[in-house]
């Protein structure tokens, strides 16, 4: 069989321990490059079903700088300035990992670890930012009505800007109390949170209020802004209105269709948990920098080699920016 | 590989670049110049065209030189990028062609009055 084998070698198999290195890349490397090429196809899958859905509703999609419009500590307009920022978090934590890497090709363990350090804050600032941006998207912003065929139609004022429905809806006088199973009907399940308003409150203060108009999830495509409504038309719309929603979550989004939450939820959900594994898998890399594990190995490649994830992330994060926000 | 040269200043001038890149592509992405916005052009806006070159810039800039791909071997480097490529072009070109044909069948029977 000896014959068969390039370069025949007693002490060592072709990958065991890294022996032999193909095209120049260590076995753990070369292992972490298959693990980010599948782990690629993996997010180009979910993205370009994503785009599939984009292209189905393309005259009816939520538009992005409508939803995410949250600052921390400021109220009003802002969009797109919250995620620019952890894009750049993101994008910092990938500098510091890099030099990490560039501080242990040289063999100088304080400053790997140091870096290490700030990469693995990066991360964490990261993922709290996703998780607040997650709950103003699981909170909402304005309210909205459902009809009965599950479009979603929107208030609007004068200038055409979304007002919400505690703003100008005046609530009438009958209690709303949670559906419970011991003093109800035992199979009938309250869907979530009882709504502040009823269908009926909305309506009415809506017909009170004749400067504010109705705005459905239609896109008028020669302007690309969303279609709003005459009263008139208005009134026919509300009479089809079966629920009041406020929030998005995996059954109903007060910003319109359905689908563009469940994929933001199940998308950018899925990229935090790369996050989250990427901030465990640092920590321990980081231990194991500061107790000398690498320094007694002779070279930081391990360091390399999480930088590749690392970077990896960030660079998944770079097209989820683009297909969920600017796009 | 040990005592390796540092590359501080190179990584902090991509890190320049890649930043400068997202202040662009957010700035245009609130203001939305409708000389750009609302084109059409190869199947989208020119504004929906320059935030993808912008991306694939990006994603260059992190591959090439926070992930090293520039200092492996040509074939390491041509085996994972052409593979990636190529596969996402196909399924993106053949799921959005899919994609558009559904949404042109279907708005023609979508309802937007009562």
């Amino acid at each position: 069989m000896e014959a068969t084998i390039a370069t025949p070698d007693v002490n060592k198999g072709a990958w065991t321990g890294g022996g032999k290195e193909p095209l120049g890349a260590s076995y753990g490397k070369m292992m972490m490059w298959f693990f980010i090429v599948s782990d690629a196809l993996t997010f180009s899958g979910f993205l370009v079903s994503y785009g599939l859905m984009r292209f189905k509703f393309f005259d009816s999609w939520p538009i992005a700088d409508e939803v995410f419009t949250h600052v921390p500590f400021t109220h009003g307009h802002y969009p797109m300035y919250y995620v620019a920022f952890m894009t750049f978090i993101l994008i910092f934590s990938s500098v510091t990992m890099v030099l990490a890497v560039d501080a242990g090709h040289q063999m100088k363990k304080s400053k790997v670890s140091l870096y290490m350090l700030l990469t693995i804050i990066g991360g964490l600032i990261f993922l709290g930012s996703q998780a607040w941006e997650w709950k103003n998207f699981i909170g909402g912003t304005y309210g909205a009505l459902q009809l009965q065929d599950g479009k979603i139609v929107q208030f609007v004022n004068a200038e055409g800007h979304q007002v919400a429905l505690k703003d100008f809806v005046v609530k009438s006088n009958s209690e709303r109390v949670p559906h419970t199973r011991s003093n109800g009907l035992w199979f009938v399940k309250d869907a979530g949170a009882v709504p502040e308003f009823t269908v009926s409150d909305v309506v009415k203060s809506f017909k009170a209020n004749p400067e504010i108009n109705l705005r459905t999830e239609q896109v008028d495509l020669a302007t690309k802004k969303k279609v709003i409504l005459s009263r008139a038309e208005a009134n026919k719309f509300l009479a089809k209105a079966t629920d009041v929603v406020k929030g998005a979550n995996l059954k109903v989004n007060e910003y319109g269709k359905t689908l563009f939450a469940d994929f933001f939820f199940f998308i950018t959900g899925f990229h935090g948990f790369h996050v989250f594994s990427g901030i465990m898998i640092n920590i321990i890399i980081f231990f194991n920098v500061i107790i000398g594990t690498y320094e007694r190995r002779g070279h930081y490649e391990m360091i390399e080699k999480v930088g590749l994830y690392w970077h990896f992330v960030d660079l998944v994060w770079v097209f989820v920016f683009t297909f969920f926000y600017l796009v | 590989m040990t005592h390796a040269e540092s590359h501080t200043g190179l990584i902090w001038k991509v890190f320049g670049i890649l930043s400068l890149i997202t202040i662009v592509e957010v700035f245009l992405g609130i203001h939305k110049p409708d000389s750009l916005y609302l084109t059409h052009f190869l199947g989208t806006s020119i504004l929906n065209i320059i935030f993808l070159v912008l991306t694939l810039v990006k994603a260059y800039g992190i591959a090439w030189y926070f992930m090293h791909l520039k200092q492996e071997k040509a074939g390491l480097r041509r085996a994972i990028v052409w593979t990636a490529v190529f596969l996402i072009c196909y399924l993106a070109t053949l799921v959005l062609i899919e994609g558009n044909y559904l949404g042109d069948i279907l708005s023609s029977y979508t309802k937007w009055n009562y």
